[in-house]
């Protein structure tokens, strides 16, 4: 009997479950003391909650284009920051150009399209042509090699992007439309915040129909599932996979615009972190599942908002915000450890034929 | 002329040499099979004709024209659609979204309803389960929905692989019938099959494969009464 369960449970186990009880035990502990504490009113933790949902809305977009793409390739584009960074990044020079002109004030709605358009179409072109060049030669050579690529991929456009514009921040302009805030049954919330909400939620939206419903949809998901099979239907395989980039492009740079909107600057640098959440939160829902990498995304936005201060302010920690991600990517390796699958990833897949 | 020839066609795995010199013909109308043991290079022929392995030599034709260098995708438009060994459907798409793919290359909607209700009309059981995901049909409905699938394009030519594996006699009866309603209905068939016994019974010819090369061709019913055929494939 003991003999059993020792040959069954190794040490390494032992300690892996002391890791994630201790953290779990500090993290009820932390939330009590701090609710006890009463550091932060209501009006915080809405406050902290509406900025999770917006940081992690964000983090949604560009996860979904982490998760098509792992569906279709079984490989992890970390370049895909690099396609978040560089639609904002151009799209701020037209926005900075609208501000001077003055029509970014007297006509915010057309501006603001015209800057998702730009931005849209850099991430798409980007994105297409990255994988045109960098990873399609690469199909079929062994795992390791496209993700090796895909980090020089990352670096090249970065230092790309920082030749062509500047290593310097630059301030996207106020749009005067999305300052102050409304109130909404008595909670007060910022507009700019409230505006990358619902934009985010329609993009969502938008991009699960045409995944689910569209012709083109129906085959991207075709062939992340059997891609012989899918040739075999006349569907062209290469042609959807460049479909998944491009559509993981366009939710890309759309996320990068509504990015900009809430941090109010751009740099060259600015998609590794960002690109590294997404990633986080595409494995937290399970990845190569698309309502996952969304739900991981909108999780991953709260508990890094909430999270400092909820966890952390109780245990005296001085300034918990800093340590917003230490607790993301302390979240990965535990999801990694004890549900590699993540949240929806077992319970969706259905076992093949 | 065949409506399909394909002549001296050589394949590799690597550096198998999985194909050595195999001609096939298929005259319209015609159910032609290839039996052959395990590993004997029946489905590399058949992967190998629907473009999903190129030939290092040789060269295939349809009605004439030279599929030999075509990608998969598009010898399927020319009319080859290929029926793939262990059914391939798409697990996590609903029976009705598997069917839809089935008729990806065409664009005329008209056209593709009047398909969808010849193949539901063909196998009724796809229309109970027309919104189930795939993945949770059984054996014979999903070999069902494979060929239902690769019926929604009216292919010229129909190539089957192993369409009996893994289903329990009663099924296999089953999809042989429809086999022969399809061939009765005018469409070309080549039928790749370890069981040799009821392929032979389908079809009016057939081709010996052992270790990649044509051993025998001949008429189904003298393939039956050879002597070679009987011990090693009709288990006699």
């Amino acid at each position: 009997m003991f003999q059993r369960i020792r040959e069954r449970i190794s040490p390494t186990d032992v300690v892996m479950w002391l890791i994630g009880g201790g953290l779990l035990f500090l993290v009820v502990w932390g939330s009590i003391a701090t609710l006890i504490k009463g550091t932060y009113t209501a009006r915080h933790w809405i406050d902290f909650i509406i900025f999770g949902l917006a940081q992690g809305s964000v983090y949604a977009l560009i996860a979904t284009g982490y998760t098509m793409v792992y569906g279709v390739l079984r490989m992890i584009n970390f370049a895909h920051g690099e396609v978040f960074m560089s639609g904002p990044y151009t799209a701020y020079f037209v926005a900075a150009w609208f501000y001077r002109t003055g029509w970014l004030d007297t006509n915010p709605i057309s501006c603001l399209a015209a800057i998702f358009l730009v931005s849209m179409s850099v991430s798409v072109t980007i994105a297409f042509f990255l994988e045109r060049i960098a990873y399609r030669p690469l199909r079929g050579a062994p795992r390791l090699i496209p993700l090796i690529t895909a980090i020089g991929a990352s670096f090249f456009l970065q230092y790309l992007f920082r030749g062509l514009y500047g290593s310097s921040f630059q301030a996207y302009p106020d749009i005067a439309m999305l300052e102050g805030h409304w109130v909404i049954w008595g909670i007060r919330i910022l507009k700019f915040q409230a505006v990358v909400i619902v934009a985010a939620i329609v993009l969502m939206f938008a991009l699960y129909s045409f995944v689910m419903k569209s012709r083109i949809g129906k085959a991207i998901r075709s062939v992340s599932e059997d891609k012989e099979a899918s040739a075999l239907m006349g569907i062209d395989v290469d042609k959807m996979i460049s479909m998944t980039f491009v559509v993981g492009g366009a939710a890309a740079g759309a996320a990068g615009v509504l990015y900009a909107i809430m941090f109010k600057q751009v740099h060259f640098f600015m998609g590794f972190i960002p690109g590294i959440k997404a990633f986080t939160a595409a494995v937290l829902g399970g990845i190569g599942n698309i309502p996952g990498a969304m739900l991981g995304g909108i999780f991953l936005g709260l508990v890094e908002s909430v999270g400092p201060s909820l966890f952390l302010d109780g245990l005296g920690i001085v300034a918990p915000y800093q340590l917003k991600d230490a607790i993301a990517f302390t979240m990965l390796v535990m999801v990694l450890i004890f549900r590699p699958t993540g949240i929806l990833g077992e319970r969706l897949a259905v076992k093949k034929a | 002329m065949a409506m399909l020839e394909v002549e001296g066609l050589h394949t590799y795995y690597g550096h198998i040499h999985a194909l050595k010199d195999v001609s096939v013909n298929v005259e319209e109308g015609e159910i032609v099979t290839i039996i052959g043991a395990n590993g004997a290079g029946k489905s590399t022929m058949l992967k190998t004709t629907s473009g999903l392995l190129k030939p290092r030599k040789g060269s295939i034709r349809l009605n004439g024209e030279d599929l030999t260098q075509l990608r998969a995708h598009k010898i399927v438009e020319k009319g080859v659609v290929q029926v793939p060994e262990g059914r391939r459907i798409f697990g996590t798409l609903t029976v009705m979204e598997n069917l839809d793919m089935g008729a990806f290359i065409s664009k005329d909607t008209q056209k593709n309803k009047e398909n969808l209700d010849r193949v539901l009309q063909l196998f009724p059981r796809l229309k109970e389960r027309s919104k189930q995901v795939a993945g949770t049909l059984s054996g014979g409905e999903q070999q069902m929905l494979a060929m239902g699938r690769a019926l929604m394009t009216e292919p010229k030519m129909l190539l089957l692989d192993e369409p009996s594996m893994g289903l329990a006699p009663v099924l296999v009866d089953d999809i042989f019938d429809t086999i022969r309603q399809l061939h009765d209905a005018g469409t070309t068939i080549l039928l790749v099959e370890q069981n040799a016994r009821i392929a032979l019974q389908v079809a009016s010819r057939g081709y010996v494969l052992q270790s990649g090369s044509v051993v025998l061709s001949d008429t189904a019913e003298n393939l039956e009464k050879n002597e070679m055929v009987r011990e090693a494939y009709l288990g006699e």
